[in-house]
């Protein structure tokens, strides 16, 4: 039957599909190229292969967020700054997606995806920056550590709520493919982040209007403490991609040649076909959901350990061992270099003083309108009157 | 939202002959700006054509892009761009304001100028979440490496005669409260397309609110050509000495009726003040006004608490405290969403202007 949404087959059959009528229907595979301890899977399609060059920066990638994460973790245990959120657990799905992005693609990130940004060349003095709100930070110490955001790596700033940058992607996405760029936009978020309404919107605009854009789930298990299983049902956030006119696929979001070579493949269908693709990483949020959080109210021991095992770095690493592009002694150097650097980037940003008084009422607007000039003399002269009061904030 | 079109249409013919008659007569000549070129008798369905028009000619980036406006809108007021700029520049999306406006940004983020459509301002809230936290603070949070300046957010709002509670609100309010975008409200086709003209061009985010009862009732003399009205600067629609009456949009038409009424039965003069735009808004101008003539009144269709009124009321009291001759006043909607057959008691009528002047003048 023809009618305006499209072209069906009539049937005399009275049968429902989905849900408790469709239990026979398996999941979407879940494709990996490493098993559980990183050995390579000989039959595994990897069209796109790593050389030593690409495989190591992809794992120093690794290192250096693993070792950032911790740090910086400790760091605002002892009260150095504010809040911090890691990504163990999830640092293939990061590293191994950004490796595959040119730098002209365009990122929209969720929050914890620090790889990407790393990966692309933001430094560890750049994120102690972001951290501690300083001066040098591009947000000029206005948002909560970890918003970062980078104009020059294509990096657009994080905002907290969930799922808002999925509709901006799509907008950057089409604005790419109407300039006829040969890029490409990813969009990072959560398989919580998926139940808002503003995934719907994307995913039914990007369809719609044809948007080059890569929309890549992070599926961790958790959202603070509601799993997946109180999340959604059916089958995952991957199984809803073709019932959007979306081609999906689920990947070992722990296997860093795995998320590689998804999300290559991925990016080269969004840029032929000009429209989006669906990634669903399925890995474990190994850590806290944040400084805030403490998961083990919620959740045992024992999953935990079972998916601390599985770390992803420890994974590739076995692939780059097998190639003779690895060794312990290069290990040790790394980790050891990487802490110092790490460390040193901290002790830096703690001494960079905050921004002065005006960065509070620039950037409103594009212009300072004349209520806030206002608004700022108050402030101004509330600093004159009361000196000392707030010795953070330089008056000019 | 199904009922858009019939509104249209209804809007067109409907019960507000009177009305649209006396806000002709009543609208006032095109003051400062550029009125060079030739200019001819335009509705504000067709002055805000032409701006977009002129706006997706002048700039190869500007995108128009919601529900419904590729065949035109069913207000009309896309009606050509799509044959004049194509597909992809003029645009249907799926249903879903959130989507609409999320999308906006993200285009506008990468240097399209991203106007976006909502098809009736009481459909906005979907998108709330997008201009609240999305929108106004893309430039704040990014400490300017990234801004989303290029969006326009258009919707027609306001009472329309049977509209009921969501083809009626008048929610510009609501979005003043919000640091990082602009608010802008035409009275009329002229300052409609001289002020989206400019809200397009300003780098920064606006929500631009359109009268929909205006679109086919209210005609003026409308430049032809490309021109700009500044936003953040008032308009003296009447100028006065007994009291200054603010409004913005559609009520400064029923402002303007309310001061000729009470210059010929009572001696009155007002002042009547056009805002045109909310945030930022033009207080230098009304305390000029007030300083002057030492009696405000504020009106708006919007229910009273909390209103912009509020606000302006607040700002006089501060500022023009010891020339006040009378409590300031606020003639507005009530607190009610808004009701279909209770609209001409709801609403802040002529009638209830003149009242509110007599009894401030009175004081």
């Amino acid at each position: 039957m023809d009618f305006p949404g499209g072209c069906v087959p009539f049937t005399t059959e009275l049968k429902f599909v989905g849900g408790h009528f469709s239990t026979d229907v398996p999941p979407m595979s879940c494709y990996r190229t490493l098993d559980s301890v990183g050995d390579a899977l000989q039959e595994a399609d990897t069209p796109w292969g790593l050389d030593e060059e690409q495989a190591v920066r992809i794992y120093r990638a690794m290192v250096g967020l693993q070792t950032m994460d911790g740090v910086f973790y400790d760091s605002q245990r002892q009260g150095r700054f504010s809040f911090y959120i890691t990504s163990a657990g999830e640092e293939a799905t990061a590293v191994g997606s950004a490796a595959a992005l040119a730098p002209a693609d365009v990122v929209f990130a969720q929050y914890r995806e620090q790889g990407v940004l790393l990966y692309r060349g933001f430094s560890f003095l750049d994120f102690a920056h972001q951290c501690f709100g300083n001066a040098q930070e591009p947000g000029k110490g206005r948002q909560m550590p970890i918003h970062y955001g980078s104009a020059e790596l294509n990096f657009h700033t994080i905002s907290s709520p969930l799922a808002t940058q999925l509709p901006h992607a799509v907008g950057a996405a089409y604005a790419l493919k109407l300039e006829a760029r040969q890029a490409v936009v990813a969009v990072y978020f959560g398989e919580g982040a998926a139940s808002e309404g503003d995934f719907h919107a994307a995913a039914n605009f990007a369809a719609t209007l044809g948007a080059p854009v890569l929309f890549i789930c992070r599926n961790n298990g958790w959202a603070i403490s509601t799993p997946a299983t109180e999340q959604y049902r059916g089958d995952g956030i991957a199984g809803r991609g073709p019932s959007y006119g979306i081609p999906s696929v689920r990947v070992d979001g722990g296997d860093a040649r795995a998320v590689y070579n998804a999300t290559a493949a991925a990016r080269d269908i969004a840029l032929r076909h000009g429209g989006p693709v669906l990634i669903e990483a399925m890995s474990y949020r190994s850590g806290h959901h944040s400084t805030s959080d403490d998961s083990s109210r919620y959740r045992t021991a024992t999953e935990m350990a079972v998916w601390r095992a599985r770390d992803p770095a420890a994974r590739f690493r076995r692939l780059l061992d097998a190639a003779g592009w690895w060794d312990d002694g290069r290990e040790q150097a790394l980790r050891q270099a990487t802490r110092r650097e790490v460390v040193a980037a901290l002790g830096k940003a703690q001494r960079v003083p905050k921004a002065s008084l005006d960065a509070m009422f620039a950037d409103v607007y594009a212009e300072v309108p004349w209520h806030l000039a206002e608004q700022q003399a108050e402030v101004a002269e509330h600093l004159r009157r009361h000196p000392g009061a707030w010795p953070d904030i330089p008056l000019q | 939202m199904a009922g858009g079109i019939q509104l249209s249409r209804l809007a067109a013919v409907g019960g507000y002959s009177a009305l649209s008659a006396a806000a002709g007569v009543a609208s006032s000549k095109p003051s400062a700006a550029a009125t060079e070129g030739a200019s001819k008798q335009t509705n504000l369905c067709t002055a805000v054509n032409d701006a977009l028009h002129i706006a997706l000619d002048a700039n190869p980036r500007a995108l128009v892009f919601g529900e419904d406006v590729s065949f035109g809108g069913v207000f009309r007021c896309t009606v050509g761009l799509k044959e004049r700029f194509g597909a992809a520049r003029c645009f249907n999306t799926p249903l879903s304001e959130q989507g609409i406006v999320g999308f906006g940004i993200g285009a506008a983020a990468l240097g399209c100028t991203a106007i976006a459509e909502i098809q009736f301002a009481d459909y906005i809230y979907p998108a709330y979440d997008q201009i609240v936290n999305e929108a106004s603070k893309y430039r704040y949070r990014s400490g300017g490496a990234f801004n989303c300046g290029g969006l326009t957010v258009r919707a027609p709002y306001g009472a329309v005669g049977h509209g009921g509670h969501y083809h009626s609100q008048s929610p510009e309010a609501v979005f003043t409260h919000v640091p990082g975008i602009k608010v802008v409200m035409p009275s009329g086709p002229y300052e409609a397309k001289g002020l989206l003209l400019a809200a397009i061009r300003d780098p920064n985010p606006v929500v631009f609110f359109e009268a929909k009862m205006q679109y086919r009732t209210v005609v003026e003399d409308v430049p032809k050509g490309d021109f700009e009205l500044p936003l953040g600067v008032a308009r003296v629609a009447r100028e006065g000495s007994d009291i200054t009456l603010v409004g913005w949009g559609q009520q400064v038409g029923v402002l303007e009726r309310a001061a000729a009424e009470v210059s010929e039965a009572d001696s009155i003069s007002c002042e009547v003040i056009d805002l045109r735009t909310l945030i930022p808004w033009d207080r230098a101008a009304v305390e000029a006004s007030v300083s002057k003539t030492g009696r405000v009144l504020v009106s708006h269709e919007a229910p009273v608490t909390s209103g912009f009124g509020a606000e302006v009321v607040a700002a006089m009291s501060a500022r023009c405290f010891l020339r006040l001759e009378a409590p300031p006043a606020r003639v507005c909607g009530y607190d009610t969403p808004f009701p279909l057959v209770f609209e001409p008691l709801y609403l802040p009528t002529q009638q209830r202007v003149v009242d509110a002047i007599r009894a401030t003048c009175n004081f």
